[in-house]
């Protein structure tokens, strides 16, 4: 049942490195990460690769399979051609520590800059009622793995390093998209305004919503639909609404 | 050797899953300068896989639930072996846990009247778990995460420094503490990154390392399940006890080989799915033991009543104790009747519509159809037994958490005497959450009431440096092992031979087994150099799993009785005598496992109170119950 194939991994680290080839059994119903653990086991001890869970509930894994953004653990080994050689690549996204291990750090930078849940005042612990529909919106975007699939692929910043300061990335776009729906945030309170900080502080503009992101999310999450396109209309509504604007002015005067 | 990075903090929290986020909340909310090391990335951690939910008797469900109820369940489900008080406080603070964590933002599923949604699980009386469709574990680490986030960012408004007060240290793991005059003064650990040797400089530790199922074949655990909490403390000189409990889940995956172990929720059967073997025959009927006759359904009918009307029926036997349904499993594949690929049958498609089950088990359906080419909602899922949780661990005082050690904490899964012989599902998160905040504010309290801080000896921090690195050597004169090799072969003598069913025999091979492997392991050799090497990790864990299994394996040939997550084949009643012994693993001189007996506290008298003196009978010796506790 097993069969031999041919992979192409990357080796070394942001400064240097090389494709290096492995001929590798596969066996039935293997899926990627399996054939990097047997390269481990049996031809390279040293190969570097994130993992924890193999299960695709942690969203360590993640990597690119002949080019595409993935997790290692979710990618069958049947669905990729049995002629052809199956390369590996570290995230492109960000630097490279060794072989698929990517420093992620940027993105705990990020989820640092966005403004934890407030908790509505007065409402003691035990006491919080909220609806199923209500808290469905954003129950959708806290299936979130945290893989940075979505950050890997994204073009704002895939290709512009210059770009990373100003941009959250889709992962924490939606975060701050999942707080705004969430029913009792209560961050508006305390001054806080989730709408004008997505487009001011996180970026939301640089998102042209080509949907890269909801197309690798390996959750499924629409990323793009559900929480992106949302907060922009909501953005919209706040900072571009013509007779807002007009009051706004007309105010200042 | 080279000058090491020391980082000085109040409380050190080894473990980055529920319980240590949990911990590392207290003791930052108690003032203590307080770093988190993590082996993965921030909010990876083995949490993340906990499906099912957390059990808290809230009474959203059903308002005749209340901590005494949990209490007796969690007692039962343990077979009367677990440390009275845990449970007991675990009971009792549950509900305030998961409340809090709504003020942290957790969104859990609701009832129609808004509050917190519960579902049934096995050996919990009412629906009683807290859940977020089957990714509970994942809500949970994600709001600790979260919550830790918020308490940087309050630090920043205030100092200007996100990390004043409370840092993560991820992909950082710790090889040994360190102790002066018997008491803890710090830790040493290596980056993965860098593979360069820190020094946490701490005069308290909280250990939550989980558990240790990487010992084992087949199993449910992630890579970071070495069992290193278990092994630091025991090195450290803390004991462990209740090690030859180990719980195996009824339900994980059992083809293709490469997916074999992963976990299937336990939600699978609380929301409907049965158990059937090859005959199409749903043969859990067959296995309920006589202490829980009086508690589940003895016909079919009567079991499929109960999902719509639990208080006049009682509950389907599909729903018994973990450690019951998994002996069942195990007994049908071994007389010829089970499925194709070694396992039974979970069916759910017959039970209930294609989108309730994708709107009630969305990870399941996902999992099954990437993993497997089954689609959950047309056809059943083949599934077997797989190691999923340690009860036994680190002895504490329940209160506090702390261990015999002094600055020494542990709270979790590495922590033992909670769940006794077997853990109900859905009492880890909620363990996790009620222990993790009290060790946390056990050392925020140690340290608070120390007069000075221990300073670490260069010597010992000498030591753990140059052991780590001894396989960069050439392993000795014997040759050269492969980590990988031995952590192969230490899964095969742990799944065969101290796995879901016993034998002396069986254990005592293991034991020497284990004793070779361990002499083998001082050869160990890894290649390349120390920037993120896997089989250096590997080698460096190896010495934790040895240990830890070398104490699964002696406690296991002791107990002469089979109860909760240790059947022994030889032995197969359980044995009110035992019940009252517990058997406590530390390190002998020469770094072997030396276990000895113990007697149980014995059960306060309103606690026992709580039960019915016909059901105390069968777990209970006579001259205990006749006044005289011993």
């Amino acid at each position: 049942m097993g069969y031999q194939q041919t992979f192409r991994v990357w080796r070394g680290t942001d400064e240097s490195g090389d494709f290096v080839e492995y001929d590798v059994e596969v066996n039935e119903g293997e899926v990627v990460l399996d054939v990097i653990h047997r390269l481990q086991a049996t031809q390279t001890p040293d190969l570097a690769v994130r993992w924890n869970c193999k299960a695709g509930k942690c969203g360590s894994c993640s990597a690119e399979i002949n080019g595409r953004p993935r997790l290692l653990c979710m990618t069958r080994m049947s669905t990729l051609p049995q002629e052809s050689t199956v390369t590996v690549t570290p995230m492109r996204t960000f630097p490279v520590i060794r072989d698929l291990v990517t420093d992620v750090s940027f993105n705990y930078e990020k989820a640092r800059e966005v403004r934890a849940f407030v908790p509505p005042e007065g409402v003691e612990p035990g006491e919080y009622r909220m609806q199923q529909v209500d808290v469905e919106r954003s129950q959708e975007f806290r299936k979130c793995i945290e893989c940075f699939l979505c950050q890997d692929t994204c073009h704002v910043i895939r290709d512009h390093e210059e770009n990373k300061t100003s941009f959250a990335g889709p992962r924490f776009l939606m975060r701050v998209a999942e707080l705004d729906m969430h029913p009792l945030d209560a961050a508006a309170e305390q001054g806080v305004n989730r709408k004008e900080a997505a487009q001011d502080e996180h970026g939301l503009g640089f998102c042209n919503i080509t949907k890269c992101c909801t197309d690798v999310c390996p959750e499924n999450i629409k990323i793009t639909d559900n929480a992106l396109i949302p907060l922009k209309e909501r953005v919209v509504d706040l900072k571009f609404d013509p007779i807002i604007r007009r009051r706004k002015r007309v105010k200042k005067r | 050797m080279t000058e090491i990075e020391t980082h000085t903090y109040d409380v050190v929290i080894i473990g980055a899953g529920g319980a240590g986020l949990r911990a590392a909340i207290e003791a930052r909310e108690q003032g203590q300068r307080t770093a988190i090391i993590s082996k993965s990335l921030f909010g990876k951690a083995h949490t993340v896989m906990a499906e099912g939910g957390c059990a808290a008797s809230m009474g959203n469900a059903n308002s005749n639930d209340n901590w005494m109820v949990h209490f007796g369940d969690t007692m039962r489900g343990g077979k009367f072996l677990n440390n009275w008080r845990m449970a007991e406080l675990h009971a009792k603070e549950a509900p305030d846990r998961v409340w809090e964590l709504e003020t942290y933002g957790a969104l859990f599923d609701r009832t129609p009247d808004g509050k917190i949604s519960q579902r049934n699980f096995g050996g919990h009386t009412y629906p009683r778990l807290a859940h977020v469709g089957d990714r509970t574990g994942l809500e949970l680490i994600r709001t600790l995460q979260q919550k830790i986030v918020s308490l940087q960012q309050e630090d920043f408004r205030e100092t200007g420094d996100y990390e004043a007060n409370i840092r993560v240290f991820d992909e950082c793991t710790i090889i040994d503490l360190l102790k002066t005059d018997g008491a803890i003064s710090g830790a040493v650990a290596y980056l993965r990154e860098s593979g360069r040797h820190v020094l946490f400089d701490a005069p308290a530790i909280v250990m939550a390392t989980g558990g240790i199922g990487k010992s084992y074949k087949v199993t449910s655990n992630s890579w970071e399940y070495t069992g290193d909490g278990h092994a630091l403390a025991l090195r450290a000189g803390a004991s462990l006890i209740n090690m030859e409990f180990l719980q195996f889940h009824p339900t994980g995956m059992v083809w293709p080989p490469s997916v074999k172990g992963i976990l299937v929720t336990e939600s699978v059967r609380g929301d409907g799915g049965v158990l059937t073997n090859s005959e199409g025959k749903r043969f859990m009927f067959d296995y309920i033991p006589d202490v829980f006759k009086a508690h589940y359904a003895t016909t079919e009918e009567e079991g499929d009543r109960w999902y719509t009307d639990p208080d006049n029926n009682k509950r389907p036997p599909e729903l018994l104790p973990r450690d019951e349904v998994a002996r069942a499993i195990n007994s049908e594949v071994k007389a010829g009747r089970g499925s194709p690929h070694g396992g039974v049958y979970l069916d759910v498609s017959s039970r209930l519509k294609a989108e309730v089950i994708i709107k009630k088990l969305p990870s399941m359906h996902h999992q099954f159809k990437e993993l497997a080419d089954v689609d959950i909602t047309k056809e059943p899922m083949e599934v077997g037994p797989t190691c999923h949780y340690v009860m036994g661990g680190i002895e504490v005082v329940p209160d506090t958490g702390a261990s015999s050690v002094p600055g020494l904490f542990a709270a979790g899964e590495c922590s033992g005497g909670m769940h006794g012989s077997n853990r109900l599902g859905g009492n880890s998160l909620s363990d996790l959450l009620v222990f993790g905040r009290r060790a946390g504010a056990g050392a925020a309290q140690y340290v608070i009431g120390l007069a000075s801080r221990p300073a670490a000896a260069e010597a010992d921090i000498k030591i753990a440096r140059d052991q780590s690195v001894a396989p960069f050597g050439d392993g000795g004169t014997d040759g050269a092992e492969n980590p990988y090799t031995l952590h192969q072969e230490l899964q095969q003598t742990m799944g065969d031979l101290v796995g879901i069913i016993r034998r002396a025999n069986e254990i005592e091979q293991a034991v020497a087994q284990l004793r070779a492997l361990k002499e083998r392991a001082k050869h160990m050799v890894v290649e390349g150099h120390r920037q993120f090497n896997p089989g250096w990790h590997l080698a460096l864990d190896l010495r934790n799993m040895l240990l830890v299994s070398e104490c699964v394996a002696k406690a296991a040939v002791l107990r002469t009785e089979s109860r909760g997550g240790h059947t022994r084949d030889d032995y197969p009643v359980m044995d009110a005598a035992w019940r009252k012994k517990l058997l406590v693993c530390t390190v002998a001189d020469d770094g072997s496992a030396a276990i000895n007996l113990k007697d149980q506290i014995p059960v306060r008298a309103d606690l026992l109170e709580l039960f019915e003196a016909e059901e105390l009978g069968k777990y209970f010796t006579e001259a205990e119950l006749s006044g005289g506790q011993n």
